[in-house]
């Protein structure tokens, strides 16, 4: 996992619920965190907008968690960057 | 007489609008004759012809809501929340046994939520993002205000949210007496909000040359127009029996509601329309036109609605309407558009409880074609005892409406 972007993800995660970025690592669940539907679709539209990237609706409905998170931007960047290439 | 009968009374009001943050301080500015309205600083006004507004300016979210939740409720459906609490506050209601299912919340905003939706838009068309905020469609619904009153207060009976322009409120409110009266809920909440200080709706107003570039002067020779308002106006109504009973501080009695369409014009006033509504308000209220002391006009400042409204004022009552006092409260709190009829109801309300009929300010010069007694500038002393509240829609939809001082059973 790259943790440069763990770090990211988790920091858009505590400005999303205004909890401290300390409160969240990479193996919180959403639940644990108490981020309910609109929390994640908050998030998704803050992590669309950092990293310029689209998050298709299945991709949101599949995530749960910090690191399953971490995984889909992780995938979402290298498509991202071979498309560019 | 079955239920139909019921005599319901307004218990509670709470006001935020540019005149204060609570029912206290927008009562004793009308009763001053002292106007809210002054240059708009919530939105950048270079280039627009006009540069007044009305607006709440010492009402700040974070006062009332914490900052997650102000995240997911526009500053309108804000407005709709912290009236309503300061309405059921003032009413001392207590949500005991089945009465959460049995109270009906029942708002009026003309413009909803679109001061969020307009910010969405700048993200698109301007900064080129490629969706908004993913509670913009929340942020916006127009029964917003409705459905947020429901959770803060948890009440789970009929709600719903009326829009008929600048006749929002009014509608609502009419809508939530006729369910008191029949039976169909024990209490209700109602009335009506908006915020429509945003670059892109002010400007939409702008474009329709209806909004003064001066200051709102109602029924004034020199009127040019209106001045835009926002802020949101709640009553608590229940059943005169309940008030009574649990020994509530009654401000008055609601008696009647009358509505009308004028199928004509979708912005050009008609004199049959708002005058078929007055008429019906006195028919559903049982009382001769005679009776009438006061009304609370919906008096815009615009060339049109003024003299229009004088009309139909002359055309329902006769000779009686040069005995008639009347006001526009709009010259002190600005057009509220979907929440004015509820500002205004409020007015009224307090003008037959305290004995005190709020002026029409900013008033320079008598105009033959609004020849009524507009009581300009100042408050006056009175004993009237009933009254009527009139808002006349955009689109031709009308509704009044009356109301009688609360001198016991």
């Amino acid at each position: 996992m790259d943790e440069a972007l763990a770090a990211k993800v988790i920091a858009e995660i505590a400005a999303v619920k205004r909890i401290p970025v300390e409160s969240i690592t990479v193996d919180s669940t959403f639940e644990e965190l108490a981020m309910d539907s609109l929390d994640a679709m908050n998030l998704l539209f803050s992590l669309e907008e950092h990293f310029g990237v689209s998050i298709p609706d299945e991709a949101a409905n599949s995530i749960k968690d910090v690191r399953s998170t971490v995984a889909g931007v992780e995938r979402l960047l290298a498509e991202k960057s071979e498309a560019g290439s | 007489m079955a239920s139909a009968g019921r005599r319901v009374v307004a218990t509670g009001a709470g006001v935020v609008c540019t005149l204060g943050n609570n029912a206290a301080e927008c009562w004793t500015a009308l009763r001053d004759g002292r106007s809210g309205i002054g240059p708009i600083q919530s939105v950048d006004m270079a280039g627009l012809r006009f540069q007044n507004g009305a607006e709440a300016r010492t009402f700040k979210a974070s006062d009332h809501f914490e900052a997650a939740r102000c995240d997911l409720i526009d500053r309108f459906a804000q407005f709709a929340v912290v009236a309503a609490r300061q309405a059921v506050s003032e009413a001392r209601f207590e949500f005991t046994g089945d009465l959460r299912g049995r109270t009906a919340i029942i708002t009026g905003t003309s413009m909803g939520g679109q001061t969020s939706l307009d910010r969405g838009f700048v993200a698109i068309y301007k900064e080129g993002r490629p969706r908004p905020h993913p509670f913009t469609i929340p942020l916006t619904m127009y029964n917003a205000g409705a459905s947020q009153i429901s959770m803060d207060l948890g009440i789970t009976g009929p709600a719903f949210t009326i829009s008929t322009a600048c006749a929002s409120a009014t509608h609502a409110i009419g809508q939530a007496f006729w369910m008191v009266r029949s039976g169909a809920v024990e209490a209700a909440i109602c009335g009506g909000s908006e915020a429509p200080f945003s670059p892109g709706i002010l400007r939409a107003w702008e474009a329709m040359r209806v909004v003064t570039p001066d200051l709102c002067r109602p029924f004034s020779r020199d009127r040019k127009g209106l001045t835009l308002g926002e802020g949101g106006a709640m009553l608590m109504l229940e059943t005169a029996e309940r008030a009574i009973a649990r020994g509530a501080n009654i401000l008055g009695e609601v008696v009647g509601f009358g509505m009308s369409a004028d199928a004509g014009h979708v912005t050009q006033p008609s004199v049959e329309g708002p005058a078929t509504a007055m008429a019906e308000a006195l028919r559903d209220a049982r009382t001769e036109a005679g009776a009438v002391d006061y009304i609370n006009a919906h008096g815009t400042g615009t060339a049109a609605n003024d003299a229009t409204e004088t009309r139909a004022i002359r055309q329902v009552f006769g000779p009686h309407a040069d005995r008639l006092a009347i006001s526009s409260t709009k010259s002190m709190h600005g057009h509220a558009l979907g929440a004015a009829g509820a500002l205004e109801a409020f007015a009224t309300l307090m003008a037959l409880r305290e004995g005190v009929l709020p002026p029409t300010v900013s008033f320079n010069e008598a105009d033959p074609e609004c020849d009524l007694d507009v009581i300009p500038n100042t408050a006056r002393r009175s004993q009237a005892a009933f009254a009527l509240s009139n808002s006349f829609a955009f689109g031709g939809l009308n509704a009044v409406l009356a109301f009688r001082r609360w001198e016991g059973i």
